[in-house]
């Protein structure tokens, strides 16, 4: 056991663990202004289109926020994530048409119905790393778009898919009763994402978050500490598998109509490029790539020009992520607002005194 | 005193063609004990073994009688086996204090104030830094110290060192030695230190056992073992194995 009082040579005195500094104040104001101008706000500015835009960028912001604990957590890559969104949007709108079970409720059975498929789409991970591991995720994502396009999403049709075949009169999927309007419903896929933040943020600040930091550091290491790694790895898949479920059932409301066409199996791998280039170790990451993934298309839309030039865009913003910027663009932009900040700061003081002296 | 310390019999690792252990025995009993040899002799297998990173082909290994082979890996930590490695392996991401904190949460403590623990060995190692402070931050000497905190945190009941002064100037090497040398009063665990370079040995062990092509060619109190000359050929590498 480890007594208090030292003999070595270093102090008697137990270090003093500091309060939260001014930083983390700082932080948390920044978040709460962030998600308040979010929730009030943006919606009362924007135009239908840009609401509509929005809402899917809160729930893309979801899924990378999945895959970054998955990818900058834990250090596995899974390119399987826009099958996993596809599992929760087809178990929510399912629930959604077969019960009048209120919208939370159904959020939360499709989160848990999700990660439990989404950890078994992670069991690969307990044996494979890297490349192998982001292959495997790849094949169980194809094989997942090959079963929904067979299956498609259930549009109010009976038996177990829900499936009905005929194309006219195809119901809506329901929005929850205090959400139906495009700004209110925009409002409430905010607040689940807040929490879906929380919730990952809780985990990266425990138990959890440090064991994954030690399995992304060497896994060996981990083991030696004690850590279960076997139990760690599957429980990100099973969180990231929740999270990415609820974002499928919140999207399946703000979409109203599902098809299978709309969750290519290549998404999962732009959702990876995204993801990397917003930066996979920070949550701030998360909204920034999921802005690239959603607000840029519609920008590009709505100026008339070809969302295409995105696929060309974000291959050269990966490759400039990992050849200058491994930690992304929430780590990026501040570091080089800073600088320009430093720069503009200190342009003046040279001038002053070269003023005075003659030169 | 059966039950006493780690009794190694018979132990022998092959990798392939390469047998890494050969048929060691050895018993170490208690305090601070050294485990030196020659470049691949065998010594970090040895705490691959104790760690359950590597599959012996046969032996046994003992601790405090219970069978530690027996235990799944990231068990033996909770039971009680810490260690360092070559290569510093402290979490970058985290702070001094969740490095610390990590290893006191998986070992299971109960009835011990988690905070006092982890603060305690930040201060036992003689770590002057912050404890909120990110590991990223850090020297080279501060993250070897902050590894043996995270190796004797808690109530650790073996606690394997291997190399932990690789790389570090003479000055901090001093003050490591020292802490060293307090681990068994302070935590009540069996230390055993992995080095190749023997000063650092013969200032912190009372016994040390030798190894030299995974076969242990020497073992008892470390003055001895350092005058043995089957130790000194070993190191001087002249090859005439009897």
């Amino acid at each position: 056991m480890l007594d208090t009082a030292s003999r070595t040579a270093a102090g008697r005195q137990l270090p003093r663990l500091r309060r939260p500094g001014r930083r983390t104040l700082t932080q948390a104001g920044v978040i709460a202004v962030l998600f308040l101008f979010a929730l009030l706000a943006l919606p009362q500015l924007l135009s239908l289109y840009y609401v509509d835009a929005m809402t899917q960028v809160v729930v893309y912001s979801m899924v990378t926020l999945g895959l970054g604990v998955l990818v900058g957590r834990v250090g596995l890559v899974s390119l399987g994530q826009a099958a996993v969104l596809a599992i929760g949007a087809w178990v929510a709108a399912r629930l959604l048409f077969a019960t009048g079970q209120p919208y939370p409720l159904v959020l939360l059975e499709a989160g848990v119905i999700t990660m439990v498929l989404g950890t078994l789409i992670g069991l690969p991970a307990l044996r494979l790393r890297g490349l192998y591991l982001a292959l495997i995720t790849l094949m169980l994502a194809g094989a997942i778009t090959v079963v929904i396009t067979t299956t498609n999403f259930p549009n109010g049709g009976h038996g177990f898919l829900g499936y009905n075949g005929s194309t006219v009169h195809i119901p809506a999927i329901r929005r929850p009763s205090i959400a139906s309007s495009d700004p209110a419903y925009y409002r409430y896929a905010v607040v689940v994402a807040a929490l879906m933040f929380l919730l990952a943020g809780v985990h990266i600040r425990t138990r959890p978050g440090r064991a994954w930091a030690a399995i992304r550091q060497s896994e060996p290491a981990a083991l030696a500490a004690g850590i279960n790694t076997w139990l760690y790895k599957l429980w990100a898949f099973a969180l990231a598998s929740f999270i990415t479920g609820v974002a499928g059932g919140v999207l399946a409301g703000a979409v109203h109509y599902l098809y299978s066409i709309n969750f290519p199996t290549q998404d999962s791998i732009t959702l990876l490029a995204v993801v990397l280039m917003g930066g996979a170790y920070s949550l701030w990451g998360a909204i920034i790539a999921a802005l690239l993934l959603q607000l840029l298309p519609a920008l590009l839309n709505n100026w008339g020009v070809s969302a295409d030039w995105l696929t060309i865009l974000f291959g050269v913003g990966v490759l400039q992520v990992l050849t200058t910027a491994p930690r992304g663009l929430a780590d990026q932009v501040p570091k080089d607002l800073a600088r320009l900040g430093r720069l503009l700061g200190r342009r003046p003081r040279p001038a002053a005194p070269s003023g005075g002296e003659p030169g | 005193m059966t039950g006493g310390g780690v009794e190694v019999a018979d132990l022998t690792v092959r990798f392939g063609g390469v047998t890494s252990l050969d048929g060691m025995n050895v018993t170490f009993e208690a305090g601070t004990c050294g485990l030196i040899g020659p470049n691949g002799a065998g010594k970090t297998t040895f705490f691959n073994v104790l760690s359950g990173f590597v599959r012996p082909v046969t032996g046994t290994v003992r601790a405090f009688g219970e069978d530690l082979l027996s235990m799944v890996h990231f068990r033996r930590a909770r039971w009680g086996v810490r260690r360092t490695f070559q290569t510093e392996q402290s979490i970058e991401e985290l702070s001094v204090f969740d490095n610390v904190a990590m290893v006191h949460e998986h070992a299971r403590l109960a009835g011990t104030s988690r905070r006092q623990d982890v603060l305690g060995a930040i201060a036992f190692v003689g770590l002057q830094a912050d404890p909120s402070a990110r590991v990223s931050t850090l020297a080279a000497g501060e993250r070897r110290l902050l590894e043996v905190a995270r190796a004797v945190v808690g109530r650790p009941k073996l606690v394997l060192l291997d190399e932990p002064a690789a790389g570090l100037p003479d000055e901090e090497t001093r003050h490591l030695s020292q802490v060293i040398r307090a681990i068994p009063e302070q935590t009540g665990a069996l230390t055993i230190l992995v080095d190749h370079d023997m000063s650092l040995v013969s200032a912190c062990c009372e016994t040390t056992a030798v190894l030299d092509f995974g076969k242990l060619i020497a073992s008892g109190p470390t003055a001895g073992v350092l005058r043995d000359e089957h130790v000194i050929r070993a190191y001087l590498g002249t090859a005439e194995e009897t």
